[in-house]
């Protein structure tokens, strides 16, 4: 095994933190405060918007073969609801749209 | 409240047979967790991380949809922007671990903390879906969160390291389509998120900026600037009804 960059391992204890940070707040933060209906409401809609946010620029720069393998996981997904086959199923479309030349 | 939905619950507990109890809950997430972290370590090795740095990450933060978007904006060598970008963006996709721990306290709350804070750590999303499954049935023992979280910390680590082992071996993963693999995921994530037109408005937001932004400011911001839009979006749209 090789070392491990200093700074790589910085950014792994920042990642780790950060994550424990999100796993512990809810449960410390609802012992003391009342979540208000806006606050929830923000909070539940930003997973999908990180998603959208994450996926659309990705999908413009790779371009056809990300934006078939897309659409691909979401038919798998809403046919299955089965998030892994969702994955295979799109990169099998994304690849082959890509081995044939798009 | 449902009335309907309510059931007799026992009071919060921690067992030794709860931890086996909970390896057994999880069940069929285990080898589902496993496949997962194949997929991240051969995605990590592609990159160009390490074996020790993969399986350290695996470990240590056990969150596969940040661990996804940190490989893909990695850096080496690492700079303190690209750090404080990782911050965060793994706040912004692991802030869901917020409401599901919020949603934990009526049941775990009057545990002493060495029995909940533990397996809060090891919270994802299949192990938080088993343990309020299993309260919903009545269920009582915290310990049947600890053993799911567990038995999927391990799966995590152990597919991670196959998957870069695995991920090392192939030379021209692109034609496979392994670039593709993030995409595919995070869309597959948002399916079930699906609650109507009202919600897509807050994702349409939230891409729309991230486009924008990508075009015109370097690094990987968009994310970042697309997401607190849309999440404010949200909290716009709220505020009509």
């Amino acid at each position: 095994m090789s070392a491990i960059d200093p700074f790589d391992l910085l950014a792994m204890l920042v990642m780790a933190v950060t994550t424990l940070l999100t796993r512990a707040a809810g449960f410390w933060v609802m012992a003391h405060v009342p979540m208000t209906a806006r606050l929830r409401g923000m909070l539940e809609a930003l997973p999908g918007a990180v998603v959208a946010a994450i996926v659309l620029p990705l999908v413009a720069r790779i371009g056809a073969p990300a934006a078939l393998a897309v659409a691909a996981a979401v038919a798998s997904m809403i046919a299955r609801r089965n998030a892994l086959l969702a994955i295979v199923v799109g990169v099998m479309v994304g690849a082959l749209a890509r081995n044939a030349g798009l | 409240m449902n009335a309907t939905a309510e059931r007799v619950a026992e009071p919060p507990y921690a067992s030794r047979a709860g931890l086996v109890r909970g390896v057994r809950l999880a069940g069929a997430s285990i080898p589902m967790m496993a496949v997962f972290g194949v997929a991240f370590g051969a995605m990590a090795a592609q990159k160009g991380l390490t074996l020790s740095a993969t399986t350290l990450m695996s470990a240590a933060v056990f969150a596969g949809a940040s661990q996804f978007v940190a490989v893909e904006i990695w850096s080496a060598p690492m700079t303190i922007e690209i750090v404080a970008t990782l911050a965060l963006i793994t706040a912004a996709v692991n802030l869901r671990f917020v409401l599901m721990g919020a949603s934990l306290r009526p049941w775990l709350g009057g545990l002493p903390a060495w029995q909940t804070y533990p397996a809060l750590a090891l919270m994802t999303d299949p192990g938080w879906l088993i343990a309020t499954r299993y309260r919903a049935e009545g269920g009582g023992d915290a310990a049947v969160f600890l053993g799911g979280g567990l038995a999927l910390w391990q799966a995590w680590i152990a597919g991670t390291l196959a998957g870069h082992v695995l991920g090392a071996m192939l030379s021209d993963a692109h034609r496979y389509g392994i670039d593709l693999v993030l995409p595919a995921f995070f869309v597959a994530i948002l399916v079930p998120l699906w609650r109507g037109p009202r919600r897509a408005v807050a994702w349409a937001v939230a891409g729309a900026v991230a486009l924008l932004v990508a075009a015109l400011v370097p690094g990987w911001w968009f994310i970042v600037a697309g997401a607190l839009a849309g999440s404010a979006a949200a909290g716009l749209l709220d505020e009509r009804d």
